[in-house]
């Protein structure tokens, strides 16, 4: 047991009634958190829910070691103590309550808005710098490639950058507020489009949260192929992203092929559900289209074509001194920043944590398989791309494998009707890291609140200081080999 | 070197023929809804109920499918009692008018025609655009940049995507357009010199998709910017995405 034995703890795929959960003073809330992320868990989700004139802040911490979530509740008025100054992993939670609950956590070193585009006017101009030789480069909203939008502000001396601060929100589209009261028809389609490139990742975190909270799992047929779509989606990203970092370099042979490939295995996912994204997969209850033995035979059969080709590519990328001197100790994101900062997936592996929901906090199909974990040490561009390359090689083995011996039955089980004033938590290891749901019923079993964090909300952070004395010319390959989402940060 | 050009060699030519073949589609893709009124029960409205997004309205036995609106999500065929709700491989659904979008009764789209004789003429051989995400998910931003891989290899129909709206003829448009994206599409729209394109591509930049009426977003492109063609689905396959965009350059007839 670590710290924070106040609260509660769930594990996943559980549910638990809102009135069981321990109501801490703000005090009790902040020690009990705090002790809880000096033991080595991590906030996964940090929200304020209005009730009357008041809030209560909901804390979900993320515990490694156990394998259970910890939940802790307090009610507030309109200020509180902010954790920050003591647990830098709160400090975008808590300018997101400031914004979206109009509570402020006191203390607070910088509470910007996180999504409200009128920055001027709150008073939160960037962050500038004077100086002989200083200068500032502003990029965005709009952008060069075809890549969503958002704002970038480099503070410069020559080529090298200073600061880069990160202004996102351009993409708000109201996701949360809108699954308030569900779920209804709209709800799915908002949860696959929360980030249109992981939709496998939300969708499943979306389904495993309403099955726990309806008590009915998911057949174990359609919690394998859940798993067969979550590495389809890694792999296919993964190998996408090696060919934009390849063309970052200017190194177009492996570019060339990459880009085609990613192509191959967003093909493998619609021959299974007909959507290159895997739309319409994945369902509460289960999966919508099974891989019969014919099919998945097929998916094996063109899997290995394009995984000789991607080792081709890999190697070429691998064994190209002029790609690895681009890609070594550039954008170093140091193993103790991601430890303070919270910071979740390949980036934190590549850094040397061994950060994975799969094995953390193992739910569906990951209960009983286990895909071995890829790390790396030096945090740099090339680190990020080696944990690619492996993570490939590991999702496409598990994905051949578990196609043979698909569980028998049937793939998807009905219904039942959602617990009423009940929480449930689901995580779940995207191709980017971890997604974090957080639902809440209300009396009636309708969704009282639903919180989504994407990754992208953890890791933004990490690019801006992957970028510190940087040449500036290096941020397109920065940037890619962290490859965020706006739409998940911006919601 | 040598191991480059062996591996590419090895890797071979994978451009498609298109539009002198026939793209290969996977058995399970959703193109356009095919929906058998003629098979309704009295009364049946279970797709209309079922449909996320309001697509298909259903009075006195006419069945309307709005394309603009469809998410291709099988949701509609699922509902269907009578399995009258299918999807067919057409994926040449591209239209130069929004009412071109609606179906009344079943059929296909009025196809995409192409420009006028002037436009033609300007824009048929080399056409540059400029690509603007407003809102868009990063599901027709990505199935719009795979046009640039050597499959589809857009480049061989003179058409490139540019980094500035003053070098472009034009905006390929993705997502609902959102408060927060609205002033700098008009921006960017105002940059592009005259005479310009707008391609919207994808059911949000068309209506909205499933963001239809949220305060956060406006319902689409239309609501910022006139738009010369549009591309359905959710996201659009990226044959999609190429059949519209030769039609309106005269590129392919029917």
């Amino acid at each position: 047991m670590i710290g924070g034995s106040e609260l509660a703890a769930l594990r996943p795929g559980e549910r638990h009634a809102l009135a069981a959960l321990p109501r801490l003073s703000i005090e009790r809330f902040r020690a009990a958190t705090l002790e809880a992320v000096q033991a080595g868990a991590r906030i996964g989700a940090l929200f304020a829910k209005p009730l009357g004139d008041r809030c209560e802040l909901f804390c979900v911490l993320l515990d490694g070691a156990s394998g259970r979530f910890r939940v802790g509740v307090c009610e507030v008025a309109r200020a509180y103590p902010a954790l920050t100054p003591d647990c830098p992993q709160a400090h975008l939670f808590e300018r997101e309550i400031a914004e979206q609950a109009g509570v402020e956590p006191l203390s607070h070193p910088w509470l910007k808005p996180v999504r409200l585009r009128t920055v001027d006017d709150a008073g939160f101009a960037p962050f500038r710098m004077d100086g002989e030789s200083v200068h500032e480069v502003a990029v965005g909203p709009i952008h060069a490639g075809v890549i969503e939008p958002g704002h970038f502000r480099f503070q410069c001396h020559g080529e090298r950058v200073f600061h880069l601060e990160i202004a996102l929100g351009y993409q708000h589209r109201g996701v949360e507020r809108a699954l308030v009261g569900g779920p209804t028809k709209r709800t799915l389609p908002l949860i696959e489009t929360l980030a249109g490139d992981t939709s496998v990742g939300h969708t499943v975190a979306y389904s495993q949260a309403i099955e726990a909270l309806s008590g009915r799992p998911a057949p174990p047929r359609a919690e394998a192929l859940r798993a067969v779509a979550l590495e389809l989606e890694r792999m296919a990203n993964h190998v996408g992203d090696l060919g934009a970092l390849s063309g970052d370099v200017g190194y177009l042979p492996a570019a060339a092929f990459c880009g085609r490939l990613r192509g191959e295995f967003l093909n493998l996912t619609a021959l299974v559900c007909g959507s290159r994204l895997g739309r319409g997969w994945i369902r509460p209850g289960g999966v919508a289209f099974d891989a019969e033995p014919a099919r998945a035979a097929g998916i094996r059969e063109r899997m290995r074509e394009a995984l000789r080709d991607f080792h081709g590519a890999r190697d070429l990328l691998r064994n190209t001194s002029t790609v690895r001197a681009r890609f070594e100790e550039t954008g170093v994101l140091a193993r103790e920043t991601c430890e303070q900062l919270g910071i979740v997936g390949l980036p934190a592996r590549a850094a040397g944590l061994e950060r994975d929901a799969r094995h953390e906090f193992p739910s569906g199909a990951y209960h009983l398989d286990r895909i071995p974990l890829a790390t790396w040490t030096g945090g740099d561009v090339f680190a990020r791309a080696r944990v690619r390359w492996m993570e490939v090689d590991h999702s496409a083995a598990y994905v051949a494998d578990r196609l043979c011996a698909l569980p028998q039955g049937p793939v998807r089980a009905e219904r039942g009707p959602l617990a009423p004033q009940s929480i449930a938590v689901s995580v779940v290891e995207g191709w980017r890291g971890e997604i974090c749901h957080v639902a809440l019923t209300d009396d009636a079993g309708r969704l009282g609140a639903y919180k989504v964090v994407d990754p992208s909300f953890h890791n933004w952070t990490a690019l801006a200081l992957a970028m510190r004395d940087q040449a500036i010319s290096d941020f397109p390959l920065c940037n890619k080999s962290f490859n965020l989402s706006y739409c998940g940060f911006d919601l | 070197m040598l191991k480059a050009l062996h591996q590419r060699l090895r890797q071979g030519h994978r451009t498609f023929a298109y539009p002198r073949r026939w793209p290969e589609l996977p058995e399970r893709f959703r193109g356009l809804p095919a929906i058998d009124a003629s098979r309704c029960p009295e009364g049946c409205r279970d797709c209309a109920a079922a449909c996320p997004t309001e697509a298909i309205t259903v009075e006195s036995s006419t069945v309307r499918l709005d394309l603009g609106r469809c998410l291709f999500c099988g949701e509609c065929a699922a509902a269907c009692p009578e399995g009258a709700v299918g999807y067919t491989s057409e994926f040449r659904l591209a239209a130069r008018r929004r009412e071109d979008l609606l179906l009344i009764g079943g059929g296909a789209p009025a196809r995409a025609t192409a420009l006028d004789e002037r436009l033609r003429r300007i824009f048929g051989r080399s056409l540059r655009l400029r690509q603007v995400s407003a809102g868009g998910c990063n599901g027709c931003e990505v199935e719009v940049n795979v046009l640039n891989t050597v499959v589809f290899d857009l480049a061989r129909f003179g058409i490139q995507f540019v980094a500035s709206p003053r070098h472009a003829d034009g905006l390929l448009i993705t997502g609902p357009v959102t408060q927060g994206m609205r002033e700098a599409l008009r921006l960017a729209y105002q940059a592009v010199p005259a005479p310009k394109l707008v391609i919207a591509v994808g059911a949000c930049a068309i209506s909205g998709g499933p963001y239809v009426d949220h305060p956060e977003a406006t319902n689409g492109a239309e609501s910022t910017v006139p738009v010369d063609l549009f591309v359905p689905g959710c996201p659009p396959h990226p044959w999609t995405i190429l059949d519209g965009l030769l039609r309106l350059l005269g590129r392919v007839g029917d």
